[in-house]
């Protein structure tokens, strides 16, 4: 389908009620799906001669700790011969498996893989699910929002030992993330001086 | 008697000069040919992406140069457009010109790095001191628009950090003139040259559906014949109104990406000097003081606009809740940036999309079968830089 608007009523049409919820903004299109229908929505938009979106861009997770369906999966999806892109999501809890779709495309091992490593999301068939990015024996998964920015462990070489050796972080510093949004009011001080005053006038 | 042999495991890295940096390869090797590959990402990995969570979207842009170092403002490029496609705001026409001049320079810069260290691997030293040499006048050009060789900070949203200095056009024009024979002189030395052929013709050979089900994108999939470049078929910027062809191959082996690079390093010049050409003066960042920072003389005078550059320096300016991804055309391939924005002037999400982690995915489908000394030859047409694949 050469038009965004087309491709809508398409999928909507022919995925009923397999689709959530479809949006056009940005000259892209936003589908959000359930998680059990993520294969068969895939092989049809993959597939079908008027979608082929041929090519996985990427796969990615947004976190919301404080939601019951805590992680958000995102699916970038390109077809070349249409040239349109596509956005799919859904949402999970936190202790939710997800099934890979490395059978349908094998470039998806490695970015699953990172999802695994980053946000702890764990993923059913998949050929080799290891930690890819971060490093050998680490725990964690640093891309949840309530990891701590400085993380938890800090390497250094050690004289006495003769190797590198982890430990937990100190900082001479904590790290200081200050609220510039809050408007400004004045100290703390000066208005209750102000307030004395007005009172005694 | 019949003797047991056992495949060698061979650990290639993580301190190699072919390996482009910090790569540890392990190879499965059955005499001197390849079985399998294993690449171990993650030693060069610093967490760009939980660091920009935590930075105003202006400190989150020297982040992009620290990603594929070879080409920096590329990569500023796909965040500075992805905040301004959320923000709605338009780009004065002379900034345009100067950020697709940059990226040109970008893409030269990047491919002349491959093509003579992809040289350097089969074996031929002289390639990279000519190259070289012309990456430094390059990057001289870098220093004097931004300050900064290297790590230069000066995409913006709206528009770029200052004007070009006086003169900088004029030596730009100067090194469009100059450069070409370099290309010359290079091809002279390699595209007949018969080692380099032995070592690349046929080697590291990709498919065209191969290319599509592998993620690939740049050159990867152009040198496989799939005609697919961003700046054409989804132009930015000022794209459009430029003139350039894009070069694609036919066999899709590591020989093809060489001449594909070539060329592209020709049509760069050529962007270069149209956009030289076509660039008037103007203002080069938008005229939004909410988004863009007053110059000096006016903080001096205006009581307004000390308050704007007080409150974008603290607290920086509140992009509106939204979801995006943009891409670009960067040398290495689709980089792309998918921004989640909140309302308040921290990215919420940033997710990088770096060709080169697709790309090094396939190292194993690419590398099965082949010698062990093609190990080198295909990593160097893979164009691999590590700040990008591990960020």
């Amino acid at each position: 389908m050469k038009n965004l608007i087309d491709l809508e009523k398409k999928i909507n049409s022919e995925l009923t009620t397999k689709i959530n919820k479809t949006k056009i903004k940005h000259n892209q299109i936003y589908i959000e799906i359930d998680k059990e229908d993520l294969i068969d929505v895939l092989l049809f938009v993959k597939t079908n001669k008027d979608t082929k979106f041929r090519q996985l861009i990427d796969i990615t997770v947004v976190d919301y700790p404080e939601e019951l369906q805590r992680f958000k999966i995102v699916y970038l999806l390109l077809s070349h011969e249409f040239n349109q892109r596509m956005i799919l999501s859904y949402f999970i809890n936190e202790k939710e498996v997800i099934s890979s779709i490395t059978s349908i495309f094998p470039s998806a091992n490695w970015m699953e893989r990172e999802v695994f490593d980053m946000y702890g999301v764990n993923f059913k068939d998949h050929p080799d699910l290891r930690r890819i990015l971060t490093d050998y024996g680490f725990e964690g998964h640093p891309l949840r929002k309530d990891f701590p920015l400085t993380g938890h462990i800090e390497s250094r070489y050690s004289e006495e030992q003769k190797k590198v050796i982890n430990e937990p972080v100190k900082l001479e510093q904590n790290y200081r993330n200050f609220d510039y949004e809050s408007p400004w009011e004045g100290t703390k001080y000066i208005k209750e001086q102000v307030n004395t005053d007005d009172k005694k006038n | 008697m019949t003797k047991k042999i056992k495949n060698l495991n061979l650990n290639f890295g993580p301190q190699h000069p072919a390996a482009h940096g910090v790569l540890r390869l392990i190879l499965e090797l059955d005499g001197e040919v390849v079985e399998k590959a294993d690449p171990h990402i993650g030693l060069l990995h610093r967490g760009t992406e939980k660091l920009i969570e935590n930075k105003t979207y202006m400190q989150a842009v020297p982040y992009f140069d620290r990603l594929d170092y070879v080409a920096p403002m590329n990569q500023e490029h796909a965040f500075a457009l992805a905040i301004e496609k959320i923000l709605g705001i338009d780009v004065p026409i002379r900034a345009q010109f100067i950020r697709v001049m940059f990226c040109e320079i970008g893409r030269i810069l990047s491919h002349i790095l491959n093509v003579t260290t992809q040289a350097l691997d089969v074996g031929a030293l002289t390639p990279s001191l000519w190259g070289f040499e012309e990456r430094e006048t390059l990057m001289t050009f870098y220093e004097r628009a931004s300050g900064s060789r290297l790590h230069a900070n000066y995409f913006r949203a709206g528009g770029v950090h200052q004007d070009l200095p006086v003169g900088l056009e004029r030596d730009i024009t100067k090194f469009c003139e100059t450069f070409p024979k370099v290309i010359n002189d290079l091809e002279n030395l390699l595209t007949d040259n018969r080692i380099f052929k032995q070592r690349n013709v046929d080697i590291g050979i990709v498919t065209k559906e191969d290319a599509l089900d592998y993620s690939f994108s740049g050159v990867m999939i152009r040198g496989s014949g799939v005609p697919w470049d961003l700046r054409k078929s989804q132009p930015y910027d000022c794209y459009e109104q430029l003139e350039f062809k894009i070069p694609i191959g036919k066999n899709g082996d590591c020989y093809d990406r060489y001449l594909c690079r070539i060329e592209e390093m020709k049509e760069s010049v050529s962007i270069i000097k149209q956009c030289l050409a076509k660039m008037e003066k103007g203002p080069i960042k938008t005229f939004d003081g909410k988004i863009s920072p007053p110059s000096k003389k006016e903080i001096k005078q205006s009581m307004e606009a000390l308050i704007h550059h007080f409150k974008l320096f603290t607290e920086g300016y509140r992009v509106p809740e939204d979801e995006i991804y943009t891409a670009v055309e960067a040398p290495k391939g689709e980089f792309g940036v998918y921004l989640i924005s909140d309302g308040s002037s921290k990215p919420y999400k940033c997710k990088i999309r770096a060709p080169g982690f697709s790309h090094l995915q396939s190292m194993d489908y690419l590398i099965k079968g082949h010698m062990l000394a093609d190990v080198p030859a295909v990593l160097g047409s893979l164009d691999i830089v590590f700040g990008e694949v591990d960020r």
